[in-house]
C-alpha cells in the first residue's frame, strides 16, 4: 500500500506556566495542606486537622464517585443519590448493632469482621434499590432533566419515609468497634483510629477505580462513553447496560460511604444522605461532572478545607465550602478536571 | 443484481418537526463502492445514521444481509458487522490513538497483523500511538476515525464524506485503504462531495434529491454524462 508522507513532529517544549496550569488541579491539595500550616502555626494541631480533612474528603468521594459518572455517563442527575447514603448507613449499622458481640470486644479479627460484614450489608441493599430506582424511576425520565430532577427528588422522599417505617423516626446512636476507638499518637498529634482507616479504605478505592477505569476494557468503555455516548454505541457497546452496572456500583458505594459517614458522626438518621447531598454535588461539580479524578481531588479540598475553617474561624465553616465552589467555577468553570463532552 | 448485502425500502425518518428522508429506496450491491451523491441538505447523512439506527425509521425497512434490522439498537447493527464512521468523525478526544482502535476492536484485542496494516496505511496514527487524539490534526483524526471502523472485520462500512477538507497526499492514502478494504471483500455506502474521489472510487453510484434517491446506476455511467450530472446535482463533475 502506498502509505501517506510520514508526519514527523517536532515537539515544543512547554513554558513552566503552561506546564503548572496543567497540573494544577493535582497542585491545590498539598498547596492547602501547606497553607493551614502556616495558617495553624501548631504542627500537632494541623496534623491532627489534616487526617480529619482527608478521612472525611475520602468519605465524600466515596459517596461522589458513583454519581459523578452517572451524570457524565448518561446525563442523569440523580437527586435520589442520598437515598442510597442513608439505607446502606441504616442497614450497615444495623448489622453492626446485631454483631454487637463482635465489635464490643477488643480482638481486632472480631471487630474488622464485623466492620466487612456491615460494609457488604451497607453496599448490598442499595445495590439492589439502586437497580431498582434505575429501572423504575430513572429509566422513562431519560434526556429531561427537569423532571429527572422531580422524580429522583420524589424516590429520595419515599426511600426516607419507608426508613421511617422500617427503622421508626428516631436518630440512632452508634459506637464504633472497640479497636477503632481512641487515637494515636504521632508527633504530638492525636489521630484518631477510624479516621486513619477511613483515609486507608477512601485511597485503597481510588486506586482501585481508577485502575479499572484505566487498565480494563470496561473502563475503557465507560471513560469513552462520558465522552461521546451515540459513537460508543456506533461501535457495538451496549451504553444502557454499562449504565446500568455504573448507577448500581455507584449505589453500592453512597451506601458504603454512608455506614462509613454514620460510624465518623457516631449518629444516623434518615435525613443524612439528604444532607450530605450538598457536599457531594459541590464535590462532583468543582471535580467536572463525569470525572473521578476530578471528585477525589475536589473532595480532599472539601474536607481540608471545612477542617481548617471550623478550626480557625468556626463561624465560617458553614460557607467554606460555597466559597471554595464559588472560587473554583471562577476559574475554571467547567471544573477542574472536566470531561470534554462530544458535541 | 445479485443479492445486495444491503436495501432501503421506502424509508422515512423524521429529524424533530422536520420530513428529511421521504422513501428512499436504496441497493448496496456486495463487495462494491457505492457511492452517495447530491447536494447538501438533500439527507445522505440522515441516510447513513438512520441505517445505524442513531436516527430511528419512521416508516419502511431497512434489510442487512437478508435481514429487517428495521428496529434494532445502534449497538446490535454494529454487532452484526456495520462499521460506521460519522461526518465529525467521532473521536473520544481524552483517549489515546491506542484506546481509540481498542474500542473498534468488539470481539478482543487488536489483532498485531491488522494493526501492522492499518499503520502502514496510517503512518501518523504509529507516531501519535500513545498521545490524546484530541491533539491530532483534522486530517489525522480522520484517519484515526476511518482505521478505528476497520480494526475488526466488518461487512458494511458506512463512512461519511471523509476527505471533506483534507490535503490531497491524505485523500490518496485514504482511497487507497478504501480500495485495500474492498479488495478484502467488504461492501462500503460512501458518501463523498470530492467527484474525482468518487469517480475513482465507486462501482455503482446513488443520487439523492429532496429525502429522495432519484437516480441510481453505475458509477461509470454518471462519471462519463455530463448531462446526467448536470441534470441529477446540477453540477458537473469536469467543472472539478
Amino acid at each position: 500500500m502506498t502509505a501517506a508522507p510520514d508526519h514527523r513532529p517536532t515537539f515544543a517544549s512547554i513554558s513552566l506556566a503552561e506546564r503548572l496550569d496543567g497540573a494544577m488541579p493535582v497542585l491545590l491539595v498539598p498547596i492547602l495542606v501547606v497553607l493551614g500550616f502556616f495558617a495553624i502555626g501548631v504542627p500537632s494541631s494541623w496534623l491532627t486537622l489534616t487526617v480529619s480533612g482527608l478521612a472525611m474528603g475520602m468519605m465524600i468521594f466515596i459517596m461522589a464517585s458513583g454519581l459523578t459518572l452517572v451524570f457524565g455517563l448518561m446525563d442523569v442527575i440523580n437527586f435520589g443519590h442520598g437515598a442510597f447514603v442513608s439505607v446502606g448507613a441504616f442497614v450497615g449499622v444495623s448489622v453492626l448493632i446485631a454483631l454487637g458481640e463482635w465489635t464490643g470486644t477488643a480482638y481486632l479479627r472480631l471487630n474488622m469482621s464485623g466492620e466487612l460484614l456491615a460494609g457488604e450489608a451497607a453496599m448490598a441493599w442499595p445495590r439492589a434499590l439502586g437497580w431498582g430506582f434505575e429501572r423504575i424511576i430513572v429509566k422513562p425520565v431519560y434526556g429531561a432533566h427537569l423532571k429527572q430532577i422531580l422524580v429522583t427528588v420524589g424516590g429520595l422522599i419515599v426511600i426516607e419515609q419507608l426508613i421511617h417505617v422500617v427503622w421508626g423516626p428516631d436518630e440512632i446512636f452508634i459506637s464504633r468497634p472497640e479497636t477503632l476507638k481512641g487515637a494515636v499518637t504521632f508527633a504530638g498529634a492525636a489521630m484518631e483510629k477510624y479516621r486513619l482507616l477511613a483515609v486507608g479504605i477512601g485511597l485503597a478505592l481510588f486506586l482501585a477505580m481508577r485502575m479499572v477505569l484505566r487498565r480494563t476494557k470496561i473502563g475503557l468503555i465507560v471513560r469513552a462513553g462520558v465522552e461521546n455516548g451515540p459513537m460508543v454505541e456506533a461501535l457495538g457497546y451496549r451504553l444502557r447496560m454499562v449504565f446500568v452496572g455504573v448507577f448500581i456500583a455507584g449505589s453500592a458505594l453512597a451506601g458504603l460511604g454512608g455506614v462509613m459517614w454514620g460510624l465518623y458522626q457516631e449518629v444516623i438518621t434518615a435525613g443524612m444522605g439528604e444532607k450530605m447531598m450538598v457536599l457531594v454535588f459541590i464535590v462532583a461539580i468543582i471535580g467536572g461532572l463525569g470525572s473521578v479524578e476530578g471528585a477525589f481531588i475536589g473532595a480532599l479540598l472539601v474536607g481540608l478545607l471545612q477542617n481548617y475553617v471550623a478550626f480557625l474561624e468556626p463561624k465560617l465553616a458553614l460557607v467554606s465550602n460555597i466559597a471554595l465552589m464559588t472560587a473554583i467555577l471562577m476559574w475554571r468553570p467547567q471544573g477542574m478536571l472536566p470531561v470534554v463532552k462530544a458535541k | 443484481m445479485s443479492d445486495p448485502i444491503l436495501s432501503l425500502k421506502a424509508v422515512h425518518t423524521d429529524i424533530a418537526q422536520y420530513h428529511i428522508l421521504q422513501g428512499v429506496d436504496l441497493a448496496v450491491p456486495r463487495g462494491q463502492v457505492t457511492m452517495l451523491l447530491g447536494r447538501n441538505g438533500v439527507g445522505k447523512t440522515t441516510t447513513l445514521k438512520t441505517i445505524m439506527g442513531q436516527w430511528a425509521a419512521k416508516a419502511g425497512e431497512v434489510l442487512y444481509d437478508g435481514r429487517d434490522i428495521t428496529r434494532l439498537p445502534v449497538s446490535a447493527r454494529a454487532r452484526r458487522g456495520i462499521g460506521f464512521v460519522p461526518a465529525d468523525m467521532g473521536i473520544f478526544s481524552d483517549l489515546t490513538v491506542e484506546e481509540n482502535m481498542l474500542l473498534g476492536c468488539t470481539s478482543g484485542p487488536l489483532d498485531p497483523k491488522r494493526k501492522e496494516w492499518l499503520l502502514g496505511a496510517f503512518p501518523a496514527l504509529g507516531t501519535f500511538w500513545h498521545s490524546e487524539a484530541g491533539n491530532l490534526s483534522g486530517g489525522q483524526k480522520q484517519m484515526l476515525s476511518i482505521a478505528r471502523a476497520m480494526a475488526e472485520d466488518r461487512s458494511l462500512y458506512l463512512i461519511d464524506e471523509p476527505t471533506k477538507g483534507l490535503a490531497p497526499a491524505i485523500v490518496s492514502t485514504m482511497a487507497q485503504a478504501l480500495r485495500e478494504l474492498k479488495a478484502q471483500g467488504a461492501s462500503i455506502l460512501l458518501v463523498e462531495q470530492n467527484f474525482p474521489v468518487a469517480k475513482a472510487l465507486g462501482d455503482s453510484a446513488a443520487v439523492m434529491d429532496d429525502g429522495r434517491v432519484i437516480w441510481s446506476g453505475e458509477m461509470a455511467e454518471l462519471a462519463e454524462n455530463t448531462d446526467l450530472q448536470e441534470r441529477l446535482m446540477g453540477l458537473s463533475m469536469e467543472a472539478h
